[in-house]
């Protein structure tokens, strides 16, 4: 008989091995549910996890994962912080909307204007206030009136979906665009555009943001006061009042650093490799982020590497359909099951496993 | 700097074996998809042609295909994967293609480009529609006569020309035929959600509406009106024949196969050019499904008698006298409406009630 024993202390080791094993057992899984498709099934592990980062077009494919990558690493940064203090931001899609529709419309206020030292650095600033603001929603209903944080954020989500709708339709659309949805295009508007650093390399002022994220939010966590508040509340929040942390500024300060970080994601992703205000400008980042931040243990190292193995398996998952015709929903169970069997994995950071009988006390 | 050197020769000598293979090498096709290919509407009519494709030209080509792929930087990786991979001809298939398409196309200038119901093109890229609303105009009679409540329902997605040259279209000629129908529109901002799709089907119904028209791409407002009874429905995209005879009475069906085997075969031969291509129903890229028995014989009749004068040219569904929404005039009696005010049609003809959001 096997049976689960609980740890007295949850597993160092476990906790960092689970995302591993984890990862393997998608990938037997995963290869089953290929074969049974009929495809080989090292062909499709070998297309999804060996060849963007190996293979014959690596050149281009490195780069697209750090595209991938970078808004997820700056959004799980944030969601992470308030996550590890029992926080729970839901929203960021929302708030990486209004991010990017606040930034946006800084830089095309001054179309056709060429100031790029004066522009951009705007547009920064409003796409992270645009989502510091739209996170401040639910924030300060749970700090005045005890409302459910998770809730509120996500539903805010779909406000701000219609908000995007409206923006592509009516005050954001491109003038000369015909009558079409959708705003000017940022990137061909020289002041306004995020393009790549370094032509071809996928990295652009997002992903820069992403690394600096995870470089503070790692100071922050282990070095600084705050950090350890957060930490404290969220392992024991009794302790944590009578050490004296303030709940409403910490959770003000959580929902807003997180809602902030989604925002700026939104912008460089509006203002880079998406391009415009549309209709279906959001496709999931926000959410996609919530995986991420529990599949890096929501640590900032654990993180980074997290969203650079989540743009993976999408980058991954989208040449295996092109080049091996796996079906797209093939494709999103291979990607729920990693977080399946995170989930299920993580029993043994917590408990022991055990054969045999119990002993009689 | 040398980095990017090395990138750019690298895409160049990728290009260089693409685009200079050898005559033995089949030709590659691809396909970008907006939704799955079980949509049984937009984008399985699209995967119809590519499986006609397949059928025509055997082992001399190579077809691959994305499906649901997002409107955006997603669609830009997917076409440029096609690309890299040495594909010929890349069919991008949903308006929101259009700017990823042209970046792509402008980074891979030998690789030729297709975009469905796009206005922008380039050496490279040529764009292709349909003209759905020639279909429109047959659906609105039909509906026009079956309505018994003098209530039509429209279900519509996002407010571009295409869309809104459909309500019209629709509009006019069920106005036509039934002088006291009114039309309620419903926007659902989606291509493709079964569900949103449902609940609109559903409102409409449950307002009166007898007669659901849908610009989106699922079956799911044909479920909704089986499932309340007496409501009638046209099959969008594609034929919807499950729903035949009733509530399905009739339906648009976009035939593409004709066109990407023509195209396919200009990249084959070499001479392959940019153009704009907006056929209707005489090349027969717009088919109109089967009129079930649940419509009267003498309606059916009056239906293909419209659908023939639509296909021969001696009638356009855009025919004055015509006054916008707001009564000030656009056609005069038997001027007929030139291709690019439908191209950027941004307003409802007079007696619809509702505004185009914006």
């Amino acid at each position: 008989m096997i049976r689960l024993e609980q740890r007295a202390a949850p597993s160092r080791v476990w906790a960092y091995l689970t995302p591993l094993v984890a990862v393997l057992a998608t990938m037997v899984a995963g290869g089953a549910l290929f074969a049974a498709l009929g495809t080989d099934p090292v062909a499709a592990i070998r297309t999804i996890f060996w060849d963007p980062v190996f293979g014959e077009f690596a050149f281009y494919y490195r780069g697209q994962l750090l595209v991938k990558a970078g808004p997820l690493i700056l959004i799980a940064v944030g969601l992470a912080l308030g996550f590890k203090a029992g926080i729970w931001n839901i929203g960021a899609e929302g708030q990486y909307i209004i991010g990017a529709i606040c930034g946006a419309a800084v830089g095309l206020a001054f179309y056709p204007m060429e100031a790029r030292w004066l522009i951009f650095p705007l547009m920064v600033v409003a796409g992270a206030l645009g989502g510091f603001l739209w996170a401040m929603i639910p924030g300060v209903l749970r700090t005045k009136f005890n409302t459910n944080e998770i809730l509120v954020s996500l539903l805010l989500v779909y406000v701000a979906e219609q908000i995007l709708a409206w923006m592509a339709l009516g005050p954001l659309r491109n003038p000369e665009g015909a009558g079409f949805p959708g705003s000017r295009n940022l990137r061909q508007y020289e002041s306004a555009a995020n393009n790549e650093l370094i032509a071809g390399s996928g990295m652009h002022w997002g992903v820069v943001a992403a690394f600096v994220a995870v470089i503070f939010a790692y100071i922050l966590l282990s070095k600084h006061l705050t950090g350890f508040h957060i930490r404290l509340t969220g392992e024991s929040p009794r302790a944590a009042r009578f050490a004296g942390v303030n709940p409403t500024r910490l959770v003000l300060f959580c929902l807003g650093v997180s809602g902030a970080l989604a925002g700026l994601a939104g912008l460089f992703e509006v203002a880079g490799p998406s391009g415009q205000i549309s209709i279906d400008f959001n496709v999931g980042y926000g959410f996609t982020a919530i995986i991420v931040a529990f599949l890096g243990r929501l640590h900032p190292v654990g993180i980074l590497l997290a969203g650079l193995l989540m743009a993976l398996t999408y980058i991954g998952g989208e040449a295996a359909q092109a080049t091996l015709g796996l079906p797209a929903a093939a494709i999103q169970a291979f990607q729920g099951m990693l977080l399946f069997f995170l989930l299920g994995f993580d029993v043994l950071t917590n408990f022991r496993v055990r054969f045999g009988r119990r002993a009689m006390v | 700097m040398k980095k990017r050197t090395f990138l750019a020769a690298t895409l160049a000598a990728t290009l260089a074996t693409s685009a200079f293979a050898d005559g033995h090498e089949p030709t590659k096709v691809g396909f970008i998809y907006v939704g799955p290919i079980g949509d049984g509407g937009w984008t399985y009519e699209h995967h119809q042609g590519l499986l006609a494709v397949e059928a025509e030209f055997g082992d001399k080509v190579e077809t691959m295909y994305q499906e649901n792929v997002p409107e955006g930087a997603d669609a830009e990786r997917a076409m440029t994967q096609m690309a890299l991979q040495g594909a010929d001809i890349i069919f991008t298939t949903s308006f929101g293609y259009m700017d990823p398409t042209i970046n792509v196309a402008q980074k891979f200038p030998d690789v030729k480009f297709e975009h469905a119901t796009g206005y922008k093109r380039a050496d490279n890229v040529s764009t292709y529609s349909a003209r759905f609303y020639e279909g429109r105009a047959v659906q609105g009679h039909i509906a026009g006569k079956m309505t018994k409540s003098n209530k039509i329902g429209y279900i519509a997605s996002f407010p571009i020309p295409e869309v809104i040259r459909g309500i019209n279209s629709a509009y006019i000629h069920a106005k036509k035929a039934n002088p006291d129908v009114e039309m309620s529109v419903i926007w659902v901002y989606t291509w493709f959600d079964p569900a949103k799709e449902a609940d609109a089907a559903k409102a409409l119904i449950e307002n009166g509406v007898d007669v659901v028209m849908q610009h989106t791409d699922s079956t799911a407002p044909q479920a909704a009106a089986a499932e309340a009874g007496g409501v009638v429905t046209f099959g969008q995209a594609s034929d919807m024949s499950e729903y035949a005879p009733f509530p399905r009475v009739s339906s648009i069906i976009d035939n593409w196969a004709p066109y990407y085997i023509d195209r396919v075969r200009a990249v084959m031969d070499g001479t392959w050019e940019s153009m704009d291509t907006w056929d209707g129903i005489a090349p027969g890229m717009v088919e109109i499904g089967e009129i079930t028995d649940a419509v009267p014989a003498d309606v059916k009749a009056e239906a293909l008698a419209l659908r023939d004068a639509l296909s021969d040219g001696s009638y356009h569904a855009f025919t004055g006298p015509l006054n916008k929404q707001d009564g000030s005039p656009w056609l005069a009696e038997g001027e007929t409406a030139d291709d690019g005010t439908l191209a950027g049609m941004d307003f409802y003809v007079e007696g619809i009630t509702g505004e185009i959001p914006n």
